[in-house]
Protein backbone atom coordinates (compact mmCIF):
# COMPACT_ATOMS: atom_id res chain seq x y z
CA UNK A 1 0.00 0.00 0.00
CA UNK A 2 2.80 2.46 0.93
CA UNK A 3 4.71 1.54 -2.18
CA UNK A 4 1.66 2.28 -4.26
CA UNK A 5 1.23 5.69 -2.62
CA UNK A 6 4.89 6.53 -3.21
CA UNK A 7 4.80 5.74 -6.88
CA UNK A 8 1.58 7.67 -7.37
CA UNK A 9 3.19 10.78 -5.88
CA UNK A 10 6.07 10.51 -8.35
CA UNK A 11 3.63 10.27 -11.22
CA UNK A 12 1.46 13.08 -9.90
CA UNK A 13 2.54 15.78 -12.36
CA UNK A 14 2.02 13.57 -15.37
CA UNK A 15 -1.36 12.58 -13.96
CA UNK A 16 -2.31 16.23 -13.75
CA UNK A 17 -1.46 16.66 -17.45
CA UNK A 18 -3.47 13.52 -18.22
CA UNK A 19 -6.48 15.14 -16.57
CA UNK A 20 -6.25 17.88 -19.18
CA UNK A 21 -5.79 15.70 -22.22
CA UNK A 22 -8.85 13.61 -21.28
CA UNK A 23 -11.38 15.56 -23.24
CA UNK A 24 -9.40 18.04 -25.21
CA UNK A 25 -11.41 20.31 -27.43
CA UNK A 26 -11.98 18.49 -30.71
CA UNK A 27 -14.16 21.19 -32.23
CA UNK A 28 -13.93 21.99 -35.93
CA UNK A 29 -10.75 23.86 -36.73
CA UNK A 30 -10.59 25.76 -40.00
CA UNK A 31 -7.66 24.95 -42.23
CA UNK A 32 -5.74 28.12 -43.00
CA UNK A 33 -3.07 29.18 -45.49
CA UNK A 34 -4.01 26.87 -48.34
CA UNK A 35 -2.33 29.42 -50.57
CA UNK A 36 -0.30 32.51 -49.68
CA UNK A 37 -2.65 34.95 -51.37
CA UNK A 38 -5.99 35.25 -53.12
CA UNK A 39 -4.34 34.31 -56.45
CA UNK A 40 -2.68 31.06 -57.37
CA UNK A 41 -0.89 32.88 -60.18
CA UNK A 42 -3.21 34.68 -62.62
CA UNK A 43 -6.43 33.14 -61.39
CA UNK A 44 -8.13 33.35 -58.03
CA UNK A 45 -7.39 30.90 -55.23
CA UNK A 46 -9.78 29.87 -52.47
CA UNK A 47 -7.92 32.16 -50.05
CA UNK A 48 -9.92 35.26 -49.29
CA UNK A 49 -9.20 38.55 -47.60
CA UNK A 50 -10.49 38.25 -44.01
CA UNK A 51 -13.01 40.81 -42.73
CA UNK A 52 -11.47 44.25 -42.58
CA UNK A 53 -8.41 43.48 -44.67
CA UNK A 54 -7.45 45.52 -47.74
CA UNK A 55 -5.19 43.96 -50.35
CA UNK A 56 -3.48 46.37 -52.70
CA UNK A 57 -2.08 44.60 -55.75
CA UNK A 58 0.28 45.85 -58.41
CA UNK A 59 0.92 43.39 -61.22
CA UNK A 60 3.14 43.63 -64.28
CA UNK A 61 3.62 41.44 -67.32
CA UNK A 62 6.58 42.25 -69.47
CA UNK A 63 6.87 41.48 -73.18
CA UNK A 64 7.64 38.12 -74.72
CA UNK A 65 10.96 36.64 -73.71
CA UNK A 66 11.49 35.49 -77.32
CA UNK A 67 11.29 39.06 -78.62
CA UNK A 68 15.07 39.22 -78.55
CA UNK A 69 17.81 41.56 -77.43
CA UNK A 70 16.36 44.60 -79.23
CA UNK A 71 13.36 44.46 -76.90
CA UNK A 72 15.66 43.40 -74.05
CA UNK A 73 13.85 40.05 -73.91
CA UNK A 74 10.53 41.71 -73.27
CA UNK A 75 11.53 43.99 -70.42
CA UNK A 76 11.13 47.09 -72.66
CA UNK A 77 7.38 46.61 -72.64
CA UNK A 78 5.02 46.09 -69.76
CA UNK A 79 1.33 45.94 -69.15
CA UNK A 80 0.03 46.43 -65.67
CA UNK A 81 -2.95 45.80 -63.47
CA UNK A 82 -3.85 47.64 -60.28
CA UNK A 83 -6.25 46.09 -57.85
CA UNK A 84 -7.84 47.05 -54.57
CA UNK A 85 -9.59 44.22 -52.77
CA UNK A 86 -11.41 44.09 -49.47
CA UNK A 87 -12.95 41.58 -47.12
CA UNK A 88 -16.39 42.85 -46.09
CA UNK A 89 -16.93 39.77 -43.97
CA UNK A 90 -14.96 36.57 -43.61
CA UNK A 91 -17.11 35.08 -46.38
CA UNK A 92 -17.57 38.01 -48.77
CA UNK A 93 -14.72 39.65 -50.62
CA UNK A 94 -14.96 42.33 -53.31
CA UNK A 95 -12.40 43.93 -55.60
CA UNK A 96 -11.91 46.60 -58.22
CA UNK A 97 -9.17 46.67 -60.80
CA UNK A 98 -7.82 48.41 -63.84
CA UNK A 99 -5.67 46.86 -66.56
CA UNK A 100 -3.63 48.87 -69.00
CA UNK A 101 -4.26 45.99 -71.43
CA UNK A 102 -7.23 47.22 -73.53
CA UNK A 103 -7.87 49.84 -70.82
CA UNK A 104 -10.06 47.40 -68.95
CA UNK A 105 -11.89 48.02 -65.68
CA UNK A 106 -12.95 45.04 -63.65
CA UNK A 107 -14.88 44.31 -60.52
CA UNK A 108 -15.60 41.08 -58.71
CA UNK A 109 -17.38 39.53 -55.75
CA UNK A 110 -16.48 36.28 -54.06
CA UNK A 111 -18.43 34.22 -51.60
CA UNK A 112 -16.82 31.57 -49.40
CA UNK A 113 -19.34 28.74 -49.24
CA UNK A 114 -17.31 26.12 -47.41
CA UNK A 115 -14.07 26.25 -45.48
CA UNK A 116 -11.94 23.16 -45.23
CA UNK A 117 -11.80 22.11 -41.59
CA UNK A 118 -10.66 19.34 -39.31
CA UNK A 119 -12.15 17.92 -36.13
CA UNK A 120 -15.55 16.41 -35.42
CA UNK A 121 -17.33 18.07 -38.34
CA UNK A 122 -14.52 17.85 -40.86
CA UNK A 123 -14.99 19.39 -44.30
CA UNK A 124 -12.54 18.06 -46.93
CA UNK A 125 -12.48 21.08 -49.27
CA UNK A 126 -12.91 24.82 -49.38
CA UNK A 127 -15.41 26.10 -51.93
CA UNK A 128 -15.89 29.68 -53.12
CA UNK A 129 -17.77 31.31 -55.95
CA UNK A 130 -16.19 34.01 -58.06
CA UNK A 131 -18.12 36.39 -60.31
CA UNK A 132 -16.59 39.26 -62.22
CA UNK A 133 -17.45 41.94 -64.73
CA UNK A 134 -14.88 43.39 -67.10
CA UNK A 135 -15.39 46.51 -69.21
CA UNK A 136 -12.88 47.29 -71.91
CA UNK A 137 -12.76 50.97 -72.70
CA UNK A 138 -10.07 50.98 -75.40
CA UNK A 139 -11.13 52.74 -78.64
CA UNK A 140 -12.54 50.10 -80.96
CA UNK A 141 -14.79 50.47 -84.00
CA UNK A 142 -18.33 50.35 -82.65
CA UNK A 143 -20.58 47.99 -84.65
CA UNK A 144 -23.74 49.75 -85.73
CA UNK A 145 -26.81 49.08 -83.65
CA UNK A 146 -24.88 47.94 -80.57
CA UNK A 147 -24.73 49.67 -77.23
CA UNK A 148 -21.27 50.97 -76.29
CA UNK A 149 -21.57 49.71 -72.73
CA UNK A 150 -23.14 46.31 -73.36
CA UNK A 151 -20.85 45.41 -76.22
CA UNK A 152 -17.74 45.90 -74.11
CA UNK A 153 -18.78 43.84 -71.12
CA UNK A 154 -17.64 40.34 -70.30
CA UNK A 155 -18.62 38.26 -67.28
CA UNK A 156 -16.81 35.38 -65.63
CA UNK A 157 -18.25 32.89 -63.18
CA UNK A 158 -16.09 30.36 -61.41
CA UNK A 159 -16.40 27.75 -58.74
CA UNK A 160 -13.19 27.46 -56.75
CA UNK A 161 -12.73 24.07 -55.09
CA UNK A 162 -9.50 23.74 -53.18
CA UNK A 163 -7.88 21.47 -50.66
CA UNK A 164 -4.77 21.76 -48.54
CA UNK A 165 -3.53 18.18 -48.47
CA UNK A 166 -0.73 18.93 -46.06
CA UNK A 167 1.61 21.73 -45.05
CA UNK A 168 3.43 21.42 -48.37
CA UNK A 169 0.85 20.60 -51.00
CA UNK A 170 -2.40 22.33 -51.96
CA UNK A 171 -4.54 21.79 -55.05
CA UNK A 172 -7.47 23.61 -56.60
CA UNK A 173 -9.91 22.80 -59.39
CA UNK A 174 -11.70 25.70 -61.00
CA UNK A 175 -14.65 25.16 -63.37
CA UNK A 176 -15.06 28.41 -65.31
CA UNK A 177 -17.62 30.03 -67.59
CA UNK A 178 -16.70 33.18 -69.50
CA UNK A 179 -19.32 35.13 -71.42
CA UNK A 180 -18.44 37.95 -73.79
CA UNK A 181 -21.29 40.17 -74.93
CA UNK A 182 -19.59 40.98 -78.23
CA UNK A 183 -16.77 39.12 -79.95
CA UNK A 184 -14.54 40.29 -82.79
CA UNK A 185 -15.62 37.75 -85.40
CA UNK A 186 -18.84 35.91 -86.07
CA UNK A 187 -17.08 32.57 -85.69
CA UNK A 188 -15.76 33.39 -82.20
CA UNK A 189 -17.82 31.88 -79.39
CA UNK A 190 -19.50 34.27 -76.98
CA UNK A 191 -19.20 31.67 -74.25
CA UNK A 192 -16.03 29.90 -73.26
CA UNK A 193 -15.97 26.99 -70.86
CA UNK A 194 -12.76 26.03 -69.13
CA UNK A 195 -11.48 23.87 -66.34
CA UNK A 196 -8.68 25.29 -64.29
CA UNK A 197 -6.25 23.39 -62.12
CA UNK A 198 -3.66 24.96 -59.89
CA UNK A 199 -1.49 23.99 -57.01
CA UNK A 200 1.46 24.81 -54.89
CA UNK A 201 4.39 23.07 -53.33
CA UNK A 202 5.94 24.85 -50.40
CA UNK A 203 9.70 24.92 -50.75
CA UNK A 204 10.35 26.77 -47.50
CA UNK A 205 8.20 28.43 -44.86
CA UNK A 206 7.85 31.59 -46.89
CA UNK A 207 8.42 30.37 -50.45
CA UNK A 208 6.25 28.16 -52.61
CA UNK A 209 6.34 26.91 -56.18
CA UNK A 210 3.00 27.40 -57.91
CA UNK A 211 1.54 26.19 -61.19
CA UNK A 212 -1.75 26.96 -62.84
CA UNK A 213 -3.34 25.67 -66.03
CA UNK A 214 -6.70 26.26 -67.68
CA UNK A 215 -8.03 23.73 -70.16
CA UNK A 216 -10.35 25.59 -72.52
CA UNK A 217 -13.13 23.41 -73.97
CA UNK A 218 -13.86 25.53 -77.04
CA UNK A 219 -10.72 27.30 -78.15
CA UNK A 220 -11.05 29.59 -81.16
CA UNK A 221 -9.00 32.29 -82.78
CA UNK A 222 -8.61 35.73 -81.29
CA UNK A 223 -8.00 38.41 -83.94
CA UNK A 224 -6.70 35.81 -86.38
CA UNK A 225 -4.37 34.27 -83.84
CA UNK A 226 -4.78 30.84 -82.36
CA UNK A 227 -5.84 30.68 -78.71
CA UNK A 228 -3.74 28.58 -76.34
CA UNK A 229 -4.48 27.16 -72.93
CA UNK A 230 -2.94 29.47 -70.33
CA UNK A 231 -0.12 27.93 -68.32
CA UNK A 232 1.61 29.84 -65.57
CA UNK A 233 4.52 28.79 -63.39
CA UNK A 234 6.03 30.82 -60.62
CA UNK A 235 6.91 31.45 -57.02
CA UNK A 236 5.20 32.99 -54.01
CA UNK A 237 7.58 34.83 -51.74
CA UNK A 238 6.12 36.15 -48.51
CA UNK A 239 7.83 38.76 -46.37
CA UNK A 240 5.52 39.73 -43.51
CA UNK A 241 2.92 42.15 -44.89
CA UNK A 242 3.95 41.66 -48.54
CA UNK A 243 3.66 38.77 -50.93
CA UNK A 244 5.59 38.75 -54.20
CA UNK A 245 4.59 36.41 -56.97
CA UNK A 246 7.19 36.03 -59.69
CA UNK A 247 5.92 34.12 -62.68
CA UNK A 248 6.25 32.99 -66.26
CA UNK A 249 3.09 32.77 -68.36
CA UNK A 250 1.86 32.67 -71.94
CA UNK A 251 -0.94 35.15 -71.13
CA UNK A 252 -0.61 38.91 -71.36
CA UNK A 253 -3.79 39.69 -69.50
CA UNK A 254 -3.98 39.40 -65.74
CA UNK A 255 -7.74 39.00 -65.42
CA UNK A 256 -9.91 35.98 -66.18
CA UNK A 257 -11.66 37.47 -69.18
CA UNK A 258 -8.30 38.14 -70.82
CA UNK A 259 -6.25 35.08 -69.99
CA UNK A 260 -9.08 32.72 -70.88
CA UNK A 261 -10.22 34.33 -74.12
CA UNK A 262 -7.13 36.07 -75.43
CA UNK A 263 -4.07 33.98 -74.66
CA UNK A 264 -2.32 33.87 -78.02
CA UNK A 265 1.12 32.99 -76.72
CA UNK A 266 2.42 29.44 -76.92
CA UNK A 267 4.96 28.01 -74.50
CA UNK A 268 6.41 25.80 -77.22
CA UNK A 269 7.12 28.82 -79.41
CA UNK A 270 8.74 30.62 -76.52
CA UNK A 271 5.95 33.21 -76.27
CA UNK A 272 6.53 33.52 -72.56
CA UNK A 273 5.92 36.63 -70.54
CA UNK A 274 7.79 37.26 -67.33
CA UNK A 275 5.80 39.11 -64.71
CA UNK A 276 5.10 39.72 -61.06
CA UNK A 277 2.23 40.39 -58.70
CA UNK A 278 3.05 42.51 -55.69
CA UNK A 279 0.63 42.41 -52.79
CA UNK A 280 0.54 44.70 -49.80
CA UNK A 281 -1.86 43.92 -46.98
CA UNK A 282 -3.55 46.64 -44.90
CA UNK A 283 -5.73 45.78 -41.94
CA UNK A 284 -8.27 48.53 -41.34
CA UNK A 285 -10.37 46.98 -38.58
CA UNK B 1 -9.60 -8.26 9.83
CA UNK B 2 -12.07 -8.14 6.97
CA UNK B 3 -13.62 -5.08 8.55
CA UNK B 4 -10.25 -3.40 8.83
CA UNK B 5 -9.48 -3.90 5.14
CA UNK B 6 -12.90 -2.57 4.29
CA UNK B 7 -12.27 0.51 6.44
CA UNK B 8 -8.87 1.09 4.84
CA UNK B 9 -10.40 0.85 1.40
CA UNK B 10 -13.12 3.25 2.41
CA UNK B 11 -10.55 5.70 3.78
CA UNK B 12 -8.61 5.42 0.53
CA UNK B 13 -11.72 6.13 -1.53
CA UNK B 14 -12.59 9.00 0.76
CA UNK B 15 -9.27 10.74 0.26
CA UNK B 16 -9.52 10.56 -3.53
CA UNK B 17 -13.08 11.85 -3.45
CA UNK B 18 -12.06 14.80 -1.29
CA UNK B 19 -9.78 16.19 -3.94
CA UNK B 20 -7.44 19.08 -3.46
CA UNK B 21 -7.24 19.56 -7.20
CA UNK B 22 -8.68 22.55 -8.94
CA UNK B 23 -9.16 22.67 -12.70
CA UNK B 24 -10.11 24.97 -15.57
CA UNK B 25 -10.45 24.70 -19.34
CA UNK B 26 -10.98 28.36 -20.07
CA UNK B 27 -8.09 30.09 -18.44
CA UNK B 28 -6.45 33.11 -20.02
CA UNK B 29 -2.95 33.12 -21.45
CA UNK B 30 -1.84 36.08 -23.51
CA UNK B 31 1.38 37.48 -24.80
CA UNK B 32 2.60 40.86 -25.80
CA UNK B 33 5.49 41.84 -28.01
CA UNK B 34 6.38 45.49 -28.14
CA UNK B 35 8.82 47.16 -30.53
CA UNK B 36 9.06 50.75 -31.80
CA UNK B 37 7.63 49.52 -35.13
CA UNK B 38 4.77 47.36 -34.02
CA UNK B 39 2.95 45.98 -30.98
CA UNK B 40 1.69 42.45 -31.25
CA UNK B 41 -0.82 41.02 -28.81
CA UNK B 42 -2.52 37.65 -28.71
CA UNK B 43 -5.11 36.20 -26.37
CA UNK B 44 -6.11 32.66 -25.61
CA UNK B 45 -9.12 32.01 -23.39
CA UNK B 46 -9.03 28.24 -23.74
CA UNK B 47 -6.00 27.42 -21.65
CA UNK B 48 -6.44 24.29 -19.55
CA UNK B 49 -4.79 24.00 -16.18
CA UNK B 50 -4.85 21.95 -12.99
CA UNK B 51 -3.45 22.93 -9.60
CA UNK B 52 -3.14 20.67 -6.60
CA UNK B 53 -3.25 23.01 -3.60
CA UNK B 54 -2.01 20.39 -1.19
CA UNK B 55 1.23 19.63 -3.04
CA UNK B 56 1.65 22.86 -5.04
CA UNK B 57 1.86 21.02 -8.32
CA UNK B 58 0.56 22.96 -11.30
CA UNK B 59 0.23 22.11 -14.98
CA UNK B 60 -0.92 24.02 -18.06
CA UNK B 61 -1.84 23.00 -21.54
CA UNK B 62 -2.69 25.35 -24.36
CA UNK B 63 -3.59 24.84 -28.02
CA UNK B 64 -1.47 27.11 -30.17
CA UNK B 65 -4.28 27.56 -32.72
CA UNK B 66 -6.52 29.06 -30.04
CA UNK B 67 -4.44 32.24 -29.82
CA UNK B 68 -6.39 35.15 -31.31
CA UNK B 69 -4.66 38.13 -32.87
CA UNK B 70 -5.97 41.53 -33.82
CA UNK B 71 -4.89 41.00 -37.44
CA UNK B 72 -5.82 37.81 -39.26
CA UNK B 73 -2.54 37.87 -41.18
CA UNK B 74 -0.52 37.95 -37.96
CA UNK B 75 -2.46 34.94 -36.71
CA UNK B 76 -1.77 33.07 -39.94
CA UNK B 77 1.94 33.84 -39.82
CA UNK B 78 2.10 32.93 -36.11
CA UNK B 79 0.63 29.49 -36.86
CA UNK B 80 2.29 28.88 -40.22
CA UNK B 81 5.75 30.38 -39.93
CA UNK B 82 6.69 30.73 -36.30
CA UNK B 83 4.88 28.16 -34.17
CA UNK B 84 4.16 25.60 -36.92
CA UNK B 85 1.01 24.67 -35.05
CA UNK B 86 0.19 21.75 -37.35
CA UNK B 87 3.45 20.12 -36.31
CA UNK B 88 3.40 21.30 -32.70
CA UNK B 89 -0.26 21.78 -31.83
CA UNK B 90 0.10 22.37 -28.10
CA UNK B 91 2.34 23.84 -25.51
CA UNK B 92 2.55 22.57 -21.93
CA UNK B 93 3.94 23.58 -18.58
CA UNK B 94 4.44 21.20 -15.74
CA UNK B 95 5.83 22.53 -12.48
CA UNK B 96 5.64 23.05 -8.76
CA UNK B 97 5.38 25.92 -6.33
CA UNK B 98 8.81 26.04 -4.71
CA UNK B 99 8.07 28.24 -1.68
CA UNK B 100 5.17 26.19 -0.40
CA UNK B 101 4.67 25.64 3.35
CA UNK B 102 3.85 22.42 5.16
CA UNK B 103 0.09 22.74 4.71
CA UNK B 104 0.36 23.74 1.08
CA UNK B 105 -2.17 26.31 -0.07
CA UNK B 106 -5.07 24.62 1.64
CA UNK B 107 -5.95 27.57 3.89
CA UNK B 108 -7.98 30.36 2.32
CA UNK B 109 -5.93 33.43 1.57
CA UNK B 110 -3.53 35.06 -0.83
CA UNK B 111 -0.13 33.56 -1.52
CA UNK B 112 2.89 35.06 -3.24
CA UNK B 113 4.40 32.10 -5.01
CA UNK B 114 7.34 31.13 -7.15
CA UNK B 115 6.62 28.39 -9.65
CA UNK B 116 9.39 26.38 -11.24
CA UNK B 117 8.99 23.78 -13.95
CA UNK B 118 9.32 22.71 -17.55
CA UNK B 119 7.80 24.84 -20.28
CA UNK B 120 7.48 23.00 -23.57
CA UNK B 121 6.98 25.02 -26.75
CA UNK B 122 7.49 23.46 -30.18
CA UNK B 123 8.73 20.30 -28.42
CA UNK B 124 11.58 22.29 -26.88
CA UNK B 125 11.58 21.81 -23.11
CA UNK B 126 13.07 24.57 -20.95
CA UNK B 127 13.33 24.95 -17.20
CA UNK B 128 11.60 28.21 -16.28
CA UNK B 129 10.68 30.04 -13.11
CA UNK B 130 8.00 32.67 -12.57
CA UNK B 131 6.54 34.66 -9.70
CA UNK B 132 2.82 35.01 -9.23
CA UNK B 133 -0.12 35.32 -6.90
CA UNK B 134 -2.56 32.60 -5.96
CA UNK B 135 -5.78 33.38 -4.13
CA UNK B 136 -7.52 30.47 -2.47
CA UNK B 137 -11.17 30.92 -1.55
CA UNK B 138 -13.94 28.52 -0.60
CA UNK B 139 -15.16 27.59 -4.05
CA UNK B 140 -12.42 28.83 -6.37
CA UNK B 141 -8.72 29.38 -6.76
CA UNK B 142 -7.36 32.19 -8.90
CA UNK B 143 -3.81 32.48 -10.16
CA UNK B 144 -2.03 35.34 -11.87
CA UNK B 145 1.47 35.65 -13.23
CA UNK B 146 3.58 37.60 -15.68
CA UNK B 147 6.87 36.38 -17.04
CA UNK B 148 9.19 36.83 -19.96
CA UNK B 149 10.16 34.29 -22.58
CA UNK B 150 12.38 34.58 -25.60
CA UNK B 151 11.32 33.06 -28.97
CA UNK B 152 14.95 32.25 -29.67
CA UNK B 153 15.04 29.79 -26.74
CA UNK B 154 12.41 27.64 -28.41
CA UNK B 155 13.98 27.50 -31.86
CA UNK B 156 11.69 30.13 -33.39
CA UNK B 157 13.54 31.75 -36.25
CA UNK B 158 12.62 35.30 -37.13
CA UNK B 159 13.74 36.42 -40.60
CA UNK B 160 15.72 39.63 -40.93
CA UNK B 161 12.94 41.56 -42.73
CA UNK B 162 10.67 41.39 -39.68
CA UNK B 163 13.36 41.23 -37.00
CA UNK B 164 12.54 44.78 -35.88
CA UNK B 165 8.82 44.04 -35.66
CA UNK B 166 9.03 41.18 -33.19
CA UNK B 167 10.45 41.68 -29.70
CA UNK B 168 13.33 39.53 -28.45
CA UNK B 169 11.59 39.23 -25.09
CA UNK B 170 7.90 38.53 -25.02
CA UNK B 171 5.74 39.14 -21.97
CA UNK B 172 3.37 36.33 -21.12
CA UNK B 173 0.35 36.97 -18.89
CA UNK B 174 -1.53 34.19 -17.13
CA UNK B 175 -4.92 34.68 -15.43
CA UNK B 176 -6.71 31.58 -14.31
CA UNK B 177 -9.82 30.94 -12.25
CA UNK B 178 -10.04 27.34 -11.12
CA UNK B 179 -13.00 25.43 -9.77
CA UNK B 180 -12.76 22.22 -7.71
CA UNK B 181 -12.24 19.13 -9.78
CA UNK B 182 -15.27 16.83 -9.69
Amino acid sequence: MLVLLGSSALKAQEDLLDLLSDNEDQGPEKVTATFKTTRIMNGHSIERTPAGQFDFRISHRFGKINSGFYEFFGLDQATMHLGLEYGITDWLMVGLGRSSYEKTFDGFARFSLLRQSTGIKAIPVSVSTFSSLALRTVDLPQPPGSSWFDSRLATVNQLLIGRKFNQTFSLQITPTWLHRNLVDYGTDPNDILALGAGGRIKLAKRISLNAEYYLIANRQTYRNEEIHNPLTLGFDIETGGHVFQLLFTNSRSMIEKGFLGETTGSWSNGDIYFGFNLLRVFTVR
Amino acid sequence: MKHLIFLLLLAGLGSTAFSQKYITRNGYIGFYSSTPLEDIKADNNQAASVIDISTGEIVFQVLIRSFRFEKALMQEHFNENYMESDKYPRSTFSGKITNIGGTGLTKNGSYEVTVEGDLTIRDVKKRVSAKGTIDVAAESVTAESKFIISPEDYGIKIPSVVRNNIAKNIEVTVKITYTPQE
